[in-house]
């Protein structure tokens, strides 16, 4: 973003300021990463290590045994399959929604369009609540049912905002004009000018929509109760906070049951680690590459906002 | 000419219908599931029966509202919601810093690497977040380690009440500090580097660009953001509450938002627990248009 010039004149008058700065960033940068990188580095470890705390900065008695685990763990692929089903179709879903809307909410030509956006915008600060939205799921035969979990307010108020800002700011509205001119209806229009145009916004709902769709519980909490439509999350929290953790197959092997018991409890540590992993790999992977497409989600919405 | 117009408009309703037509389902679904849960907030002032529906129930005026304010522990939850909004409030001024660290950094690389790596906790879901803090927190996890390490004491913060507020805000912190500076990075873009260099020239500092120029900068932002964070003050979060809940925390976990769900969702006291959510809208909409108005007076910035 700094252009040449501002870099030249910056780097004119290097001293205290920056020295301490840039251990200061370098500090929270490594205090940020660092409970990542030791639950990475502990599930590599032998649980014991772990828990005598001589795995601080690396793998200590490598072994993967959690692991073993973890792939025996039925209910855990369960999770990410459903989860995998949820987030492709409940973001296409919000797509479909949300791009057209966005699109019809720029033409400054149609009638009561501003009516339209109010309508969308008080979803924002006003909302039913937990119950009201628990009871309507009910009389819509939506508890217990995974379509709850994909359908819903496909529209996402901010997300909307964010959208139709590009759409304003990013495309000259000449064009439509022509292309009206030239006897293009308005879908046409939407479809063979706008759409393409707008494939780095839609880029970035896809990403906003489908990591909510990735990391949120709630929505399940509230409307799931049979274990085979659970995702993901709901799965890992059943692991890793209320402790139901199968391990059936954990052979007793030692004849001493209070060492047995111990251990068993010390590798239940090092299987959630290597879960916390396991369920968190995919997007801290994949994020780096599209990380320009959230913060420029940001931005966008920030010039108005 | 009045019935021109008229005309006028509905020939150009009927020239937009396309666009009508496009942006229907979306205000279909906006319908459905917002406005009807909307609709459905008067269940408040009702004693619900599934069986008479939303419409169908009696009237019982404030009462749920009485019985929630009466409520023996109605102090100790809104305290305690309280609580943990003013300690995640404390935090509120660190992005602001660590983005204006962010941005005197003259490494672009370095800054790029910071950046990438201090907004990934914002993708680690919830449940891991909350399940990490429970794992280092733990008699034998990261952080007590790290404490006997330096010949301190081992302690069960996860069962300490007085801890859960300032866990809490720890962990907001840790995921949400380099995204918070993002917004306050694209505003910082926008100063004017003729003001750096003239103050610059008349001898200020850095230090001293930075107070005089970058902070009033970045002031509209951060009121908007701020008076946003006072509107939630009495709303934290359910998800990370009730994560984070144990039975022996309980003293100092248990907030609105976990209590409308132990009476609505467990206890079926769906008209009782509608009127605590409510309360609880009606609280933050007073307080976010009271900072509204405050910031309008003392810095002339404003939502609306």
């Amino acid at each position: 973003m700094a252009s040449g010039k501002t870099k030249q004149h910056k780097l004119k008058n290097a001293g205290t300021f920056d020295i301490i700065n840039t251990i200061s960033v370098l500090c929270i940068t490594l205090v940020t990463i660092y409970p990542l990188y030791f639950c990475v580095i502990a599930s590599f470890s032998e649980p014991q290590e772990v828990a005598l705390g001589r795995t601080m900065l690396w793998i200590r008695k490598f072994t993967l045994e959690p692991y073993q685990y973890v792939f025996k763990e039925k209910q855990l692929w369960i999770g990410y399959r459903n989860s995998i089903i949820y987030t492709v179709f409940g973001t296409l879903y919000n797509l479909v929604l949300t791009i057209p809307a966005a699109y019809v909410l720029t033409k400054k030509n149609l009638p009561f369009r501003n009516v339209i956006s109010w309508f969308f915008f008080i979803t924002m600060y006003f909302s039913g609540g937990m119950i009201p939205t628990y009871l309507l799921m009910k009389d819509l035969n939506l508890i217990d049912n995974p379509l709850a979990l994909i359908v819903g307010a496909g529209v996402s108020c901010y997300n909307l905002i964010v959208t139709r800002e590009y759409f304003s700011s990013s495309i000259p509205q000449d064009i439509y004009e022509a292309a009206s001119i030239d006897g293009a209806s308005e879908l046409r229009c939407f479809l063979k000018i706008a759409l393409p145009l707008a494939k780095p916004i839609t880029a970035v709902m896809a990403l906003y929509y489908g990591v909510s769709h990735w990391n949120s519980y709630y929505n399940a909490l509230l409307y799931i109760r049979n274990k085979s439509y659970y995702p993901l999350q709901l799965v890992l929290r059943g692991i890793l906070i209320s402790n139901e953790l199968s391990m059936s197959n954990m052979e007793n092997a030692d004849a001493d049951m209070v060492a047995y018991l111990v251990h068993r409890a010390q590798m239940a540590q090092g299987i959630k680690y290597a879960i916390v992993f396991i369920a968190s790999a995919p997007l801290l992977v994949a994020y780096p590459f599209l990380q320009k497409y959230f913060t420029k989600g940001i931005m966008v919405g920030s010039v108005k906002g | 000419m009045k019935k021109g117009k008229l005309q006028k408009l509905l020939r150009q309703m009927y020239r937009c219908r396309m666009l009508y037509l496009m942006i229907l389902l979306p205000v279909i679904t906006v319908f459905i599931f917002h406005y009807i849960p909307i609709y459905g907030v008067q269940i408040a002032f009702k004693d619900y029966r599934s069986s008479l529906g939303v419409r169908g129930s009696p009237w019982v005026g404030i009462k749920h509202f009485k019985a929630f304010i009466e409520y023996p522990y109605f102090g100790k939850v809104l305290w305690n919601t309280v609580r943990i909004s003013l300690y995640c409030l404390c935090t509120f001024p660190i992005p602001v810093i660590f983005s204006i660290m962010l941005n005197e950094l003259r490494n672009e690389k370095f800054k790029k690497v910071s950046q990438m790596i201090t907004y990934a906790p914002h993708f680690v879901s919830t449940v891991v977040v909350c399940s990490m803090v429970i794992l280092f927190l733990d008699r034998e996890g990261l952080i007590n380690n790290i404490i006997v390490f330096f010949g301190g004491e081992r302690t069960d913060f996860m069962s300490t009440p007085s801890a859960f507020a300032p866990v809490y805000a720890v962990s907001d912190l840790w995921q949400g500090l380099g995204w918070g500076t993002i917004i306050y990075l694209a505003t910082l873009a926008g100063v004017s580097q003729e003001l750096v260099e003239a103050a610059e020239i008349d001898g200020a500092g850095r230090m001293q660009i930075i107070w005089n120029v970058h902070i009033p900068h970045l002031k509209p932002t951060i009121i908007i953001l701020f008076i946003l964070k006072i509107g939630t003050l009495i709303s934290v979060g359910f998800e990370k509450t009730f994560l984070l809940q144990n039975p022996l925390n309980m003293d100092a976990s248990s907030v609105i938002s976990t209590y409308v769900y132990e009476v609505g969702i467990i206890n079926h006291q769906y008209s009782y627990s509608s009127a605590i959510g409510l309360f609880n809208n009606m609280i933050n909409i007073i307080l976010i248009v009271i900072a509204n108005r405050i910031s309008k007076k003392v810095a002339q910035v404003g939502l609306w």
